[in-house]
């Protein structure tokens, strides 16, 4: 699994700017992607692993093209039901910032990969595809990088990131799941506060 | 049979000594997946291994640190070349002869231009590197996983993939050298350039998981899934 590029380029990808209504689903996880490497391959702060510089590119670049809510529901599975409102905002909160430091950190990690986006098969008004990509690195099998989008009033989200096949999402259900049968809604959201604060406070 | 009495012995071996150590572990198992019933030796076994790295993961970042880019692609190149051989084996067997004639025209081309292995020619003509091993082959003839295992040094395989490395290993021609001190020499510098390749990845592990064995097995069950499947596993009732 030398997937840590993909998880950057996870994050790239949604990067963009804001008119993507009428985009495909396709080309904008092009034009993210390109735009936030563009970035990372002249920002010798992040290639030097400034994950405070590279939170915030993501930040601004690619959290408005996911939809945490969904990623959030997806990665608990049946037990999202169990949560109120309340509960379900303060989850995708948690979960968000959770998965943006991570793989902001991933970001830093970048060095020479070029991404290789292959066709994408849009059956005619569909709302959910998966977008293809590869991260190319010459010596190395290339590393298979796809993410699913769904149509939204605002354009197409992503909400789910998936590298080398396994879905950064759902690669956290099994945890969830015996978190909330063991303590409740209200133990999972303490369980990634917590994770929360422990990688805050340890970064430099 | 498709294999030589040799793997037999061996993987028959390796069998019994699974189960021996399962049944010494007492079988003390919280199972809360269903692939993984012997979880309680298992996360020990991961322990066993966290152990071994904290010293070859060191060593694996020295290398890292003090080797020049072309040293270690060329490392990476040189064992990948090698290896392409058994992967083309591995595509005939799977019925896939288009990538198994391009295995074979890498190594061609990696062994003569590209300086026996040690320069990837062949993927900037085209040639793409698989990666394919014989666990795959029987996931794709329909082989079921069987019981999750984490093997100290190893790491996370089912029983159909220790199956399967036993396989490769027996057929390793880095394994078939006779001179002892060239072939340890030989498995070392893979060993920690094949650690080495694993450390940014480490790096997104450490922090994404709340527990690290579970997320670890999480993935080695996707991504096999997919890679059986070249990457277009069919869909999971969800």
């Amino acid at each position: 699994m030398k997937c840590l590029f993909s998880f950057l380029f996870g994050l790239l990808l949604s990067a963009s700017s804001v008119f993507a209504q009428d985009e495909s689903p396709d080309a904008l996880i092009k034009k993210v992607t390109e735009e936030v490497l563009t970035i990372v391959r002249q920002d010798k702060d992040i290639q030097n692993g400034n994950t405070r510089k590279a939170i915030e590119l993501v930040e601004v670049k690619v959290l408005p093209h996911f939809n945490f809510q969904r990623m959030t529901a997806l990665a608990m599975g049946k037990e999202w039901n169990k949560a109120n409102a309340e509960q379900k905002k303060r989850l995708s909160e948690e979960f968000k910032t959770l998965l943006v430091r991570t793989y902001s950190n991933a970001l830093t990690s970048y060095r020479d990969q070029t991404i290789r986006y292959k066709p994408t098969k849009m059956p005619g008004g569909d709302a959910d595809v998966v977008v293809r990509t590869e991260i190319l690195q010459p010596g190395s099998k290339p590393v298979q990088l796809d993410y699913s989008l769904e149509k939204q009033q605002e354009g197409w989200k992503v909400y789910d990131v998936i590298v080398a096949g396994v879905s950064l999402v759902t690669n956290y259900r099994d945890t969830f799941t015996q978190e909330v049968r063991a303590n409740g809604v209200d133990g999972l959201i303490q369980m990634l506060s917590t994770k929360n604060k422990q990688l805050e406070s340890g970064k430099k | 049979m498709f294999v030589n009495s040799h793997v037999v012995k061996r993987v028959t071996g390796i069998a019994a000594a699974v189960m021996l150590m399962i049944g010494l572990s007492g079988c003390a198992t919280t199972a809360s997946n269903p692939k993984d019933p012997f979880e309680g030796f298992n996360r020990v076994m991961f322990s066993v291994n966290e152990g071994i790295d904290v010293v070859v993961k060191p060593v694996a970042e020295g290398y890292d640190k003090v080797a020049p880019d072309p040293v270690k692609a060329g490392v990476g190149n040189f064992f990948g070349n090698i290896a392409d051989i058994w992967i083309a084996v591995n595509n005939f067997l799977q019925g896939k002869p288009a990538e198994g004639f391009s295995d074979i025209g890498r190594v061609l081309v990696n062994s003569t231009v590209g300086i026996v292995g040690l320069i990837d020619v062949a993927s900037e003509i085209g040639l793409e590197k698989h990666a394919e091993d014989f666990g795959q082959t029987l996931g794709r003839w329909g082989v079921e996983g069987g019981p999750y295992l984490f093997w100290p040094i190893l790491g996370p395989r089912n029983v159909r993939d220790t199956f399967g490395f036993a396989v490769d290993a027996s057929v390793d021609p880095v394994g078939h050298v006779d001179h002892v001190a060239t072939r340890n020499t030989l498995m070392g510098i893979r060993f920690i350039d094949l650690r080495a390749s694993l450390l940014p990845a480490d790096k997104v592990v450490e922090q994404a998981a709340f527990d690290k064995y579970d997320y670890i097995r999480n993935a080695y069950f996707q991504n096999r899934r997919s890679v059986i499947y070249d990457g277009n596993p069919p869909p999971l009732e969800d």
